[in-house]
């Protein structure tokens, strides 16, 4: 059969779209707290005054005539990304991973000439990235010396860590991780490998390219359900903390492990996709259900963390 | 979580009340329910002629007055006559006047009638009780005893006039029915021993309608009272009952034509059966019937086809509502969809498809230009707006130069929209390949057309427009989806590695 039966899914604890949209997002995220994700300038400065790690704040630009200051700002880096503080999707992402006397190169070793920065970040200015087209401010950030843990998993890019955290549990993880289809970025619908790992251990569980399972990485060939994320608990609490910070209940979380400042919070998301449920290889449902059928509680994140590992794991 | 009943309360009446209004609008005002739909609609001339005598003249014409056909239409031509139409309830007459009328004249009077279906003829209130009739002499005791006869055998006022009916139309009558006939004539007769015995009757003048007939004469009946209702009979056949095409010209029980200062007066009628739209037609008798209030047929022509495509906006929502929410097509700008459809509807599906394929290819290239100079965001698009117009107007021009009539319909694309299509369409394309620029277009076309489909069904521009009550409906179905938690039909694709074996 072509289709699968929806009862099936249904039976396999599969959120649908419409479902989150109506019982998870409509009703755990209220609006008025969508400015502190939607906006990344916004969620990098609470998540600094509720001592979350983020990325280096290198500068802002709001203005057009400030462009021209980018060059200065940058000179001493090693290399740095230029965001729109209420993009989507990770669409309009620049990554300059080498900057050498004023020449930047992409990751992928190809130069970026100093216009093509410009009209970037005028781009990013008129609202071209921003939901609804708003006008936005670009944010310029240090570059993540990433873990090299992940060594071999990752083509090009930087392996992100995306943990689903409902009424501040974190209940379902992956990690995303880029292919030479996704050209270097994080989205699984562009290419990249999604690897669900277990809350209890951050082990590999099961892995997916294009909504399809895989077992090796399709660029080095390593086993991909082998994969072990290191400082787990410092991501799980990291996460569960976000809940505080966002008040939103339904929440996903991007997180990136840094090689000398451990894991960083990269950005949050009030509507977070499905495709968590393919890596994992199984529904969100029952999960969402079993926090939503916990009688009222005042957890710490400590106990929240403990409840999670112990109650969502993929083996309990 | 708060309750979700005042919701389905609302969805079921918006439901109910926009399936009502249809209803109604459908029997009550007979606005067809598919389109294209014909009534036979009848056109009947009427010509009262005299010869005047010079004095002043007043000619007195009855009107029709039928339950079972509407007037559409009525005028009378009478160069020189004052007129006036007086429309006491069941006595409407046409009353013409002169100074002074010297030699033939003629008068006339058209109407245009349609068939309502309501063949009763029901009274509204009672009649008042008749002035017995006085006999001669001669016939008194005839009478008297034709009455009982039929009196003994007859139960009800109803069938009191059946079974006379019938004894006045007998193979053998009566002697005294034969005596009473050859002094009266059988309507005479009839009404005169109804009347005898209290029961209200009357003389009324029926046309019988045939497709192309002239100079075709009134015919008498007899409507008699019984129970609320008036029932037809025919004392000169014994018949009873409304015969088919049968139209009650004057139930007033006078005169049908009154002439004063003039001889030989004379009505003859002629008639055409004609077909019309049943559509037309029922404007026509909201017209008349002043129920045009709050209706979008009393706007002028140019609004109410404007109003026609904005109308059909809602079937396109409710096609981009059902393809998003319950199949998971994904569509590049929410309504964008239904925009490019709305242009379709203009310049024909493969026309449309044509000219907006090639206006985005034309405007990516042109595009693709301008993004080597480096321009900020607003004005790249706004030189993207004024080269798609640029790219239109070359079209149309080239279309029309090598008589191509499709490509002048090319005008009909929104521009704005065009130029943000190729804005998104190329950035896409920079960052995400020429790949996903096709599946996301094409998504787009494959849910435009769609919804022109929808919205180019001629039933579907006839609903929307004529029953505005399924615009309701339209809401309460929106309203409903925008409820639904399953799965979208392209999930069932998309997770199917999660349904277990």
């Amino acid at each position: 059969m072509f289709l699968a039966n929806p009862s099936a899914l249904t039976r396999g604890g599969v959120l649908g779209m419409n479902k989150r949209n109506i019982d998870y997002i409509g009703r755990y995220n209220p609006r008025k707290y969508y400015k502190r994700v939607d906006d990344k300038l916004t969620t990098k400065q609470l998540a600094l005054a509720n001592d979350i790690a983020v990325p280096d704040l290198i500068g802002t630009v709001s203005e057009q005539h400030e462009i021209n200051d980018i060059p200065a700002m940058v000179n001493d880096t090693v290399g740095f990304v230029i965001k729109p503080s209420k993009g989507s999707g990770g669409k309009g992402i620049l990554v300059v991973t080498k900057v050498d006397n004023g020449r930047y190169y992409k990751p992928n070793g190809q130069e970026v000439t100093p216009s093509e920065v410009y009209r970037h970040v005028s781009n990013v200015l008129s609202g071209l990235f921003s939901l609804g087209g708003n006008p936005d401010v670009a944010i310029v950030e240090g570059l993540i010396q990433f873990d090299p843990v992940f060594d071999g998993y990752s083509y090009e890019g930087v392996p992100d860590i995306r943990l689903i955290v409902f009424k501040g549990f974190p209940i379902m993880g992956m990690i995303r991780l880029s292919t030479a289809a996704s050209d270097g970025k994080a989205n699984l619908h562009q290419g990249a490998v999604g690897v669900g790992v277990d809350i209890g251990t951050g082990k590999g569980l099961h892995a997916v390219q294009f909504d399809k399972p895989i077992d090796l990485h399709p660029d080095t060939q390593k086993e991909l359900t082998a994969i072990q994320v290191p400082q787990w608990d410092t991501l799980l609490h990291t996460a569960s903390k976000a809940y505080e910070m966002s008040e939103l209940g339904y929440l996903g979380t991007d997180m990136v492990l840094d090689k000398y400042k451990g894991p960083l919070l990269l950005e949050l998301n009030a509507r977070p996709g499905l495709a968590i449920q393919i890596a994992n290889g199984r529904g969100i449902l029952n999960n969402l259900r079993h926090v939503e059928q916990m009688p009222n509680h005042n957890m710490s994140v400590e106990e929240r963390v403990a409840y999670a590992k112990k109650h969502f794991s993929a083996n309990s | 979580m708060h309750s979700r009943k005042p919701f389905y309360i609302l969805v079921v009446m918006l439901f109910i009340a926009g399936i009502t209004a249809s209803v109604y609008r459908g029997i009550e005002h007979s606005v067809p329910f598919l389109p294209g739909k014909q009534v036979q609609s009848w056109a009947v001339d009427a010509k009262v002629s005299f010869q005047g005598t010079g004095e002043p003249s007043e000619v007195s014409f009855s009107l029709p007055e039928d339950p079972a056909y509407e007037i559409l239409v009525e005028n009378a031509t009478s160069p020189g006559y004052g007129l006036t139409i007086t429309n006491n309830r069941f006595d409407r007459r046409a009353i013409w006047s002169i100074r002074s009328a010297t030699g033939q004249q003629d008068l006339y009077y058209k109407v245009t009638l349609i068939p309502t279906g309501q063949e009763q003829l029901l009274a509204e209130s009672e009649p008042a009780a008749p002035t017995p009739y006085m006999w001669p002499a001669t016939e008194s005791a005839a009478a008297a005893q034709a009455t009982e006869e039929v009196w003994a055998k007859s139960a009800t006022n109803l069938s009191f006039a059946q079974q006379l009916n019938k004894d006045l139309n007998a193979n053998e009558r009566s002697q005294n029915i034969e005596l009473l006939l050859a002094g009266n004539s059988p309507s005479k007769l009839f009404i005169r021993i109804l009347h005898n015995k209290s029961i209200p009757a009357r003389e009324v003048s029926g046309l019988f309608l045939e497709d192309q007939r002239r100079r075709q004469q009134l015919s008498t009946f007899v409507e008699v009272y019984n129970d609320g209702e008036w029932h037809l009979f025919d004392p000169k056949s014994g018949t009873q009952g409304r015969p088919d095409d049968l139209l009650l010209w004057d139930r007033s029980g006078t005169s049908v034509l009154d002439v004063i200062g003039g001889v030989n007066s004379q009505v003859n009628f002629s008639m055409l059966q004609d077909t019309r739209s049943a559509l037309a037609t029922a404007i026509d008798v909201m017209k008349n019937d002043n129920a045009l209030d709050f209706s979008l047929y009393q706007l002028p022509l140019e609004e109410q086809s404007l109003f026609k495509g904005i109308l059909l906006i809602p079937i396109g929502v409710l096609m981009v509502v059902f393809l998003r929410v319950l199949i998971g097509i994904k569509t590049s700008g929410t309504f964008m969809p239904v925009l490019i459809a709305l242009a379709f509807i203009q310049t024909t599906l493969l026309t449309g498809l044509v000219g907006f394929l090639l206006i985005v290819a034309f405007g990516l290239m042109i595009r693709s230009y301008l993004s080597e100079l480096n321009l900020l965001l607003i004005s790249r698009i706004s030189a993207v707006i004024i080269v798609v117009i640029g790219i239109i107007g070359l079209f149309t021009l080239l279309s029309y130069k090598f008589g191509l009539s499709e490509g002048l319909t090319i005008t009909f694309f929104p521009m704005i929209i065009l130029a943000w299509t190729i804005e998104r369409m190329s950035i896409l394309w920079e960052e995400e390949g020429a790949k996903e620029v096709v599946i996301q277009g094409g998504g787009s076309l494959f849910v435009a057309t769609l919804a022109y489909l929808a919205m180019s069904a001629t039933w579907v521009q006839h609903w929307v427009f004529n029953f505005l009550g399924i615009h309701l409906v339209i809401l309460a179905l929106v309203l409903l989806m925008g409820q639904y938690t399953g799965y979208r039909l392209l999930e069932l694709k998309r997770f199917k590695p999660l349904a277990g074996e």
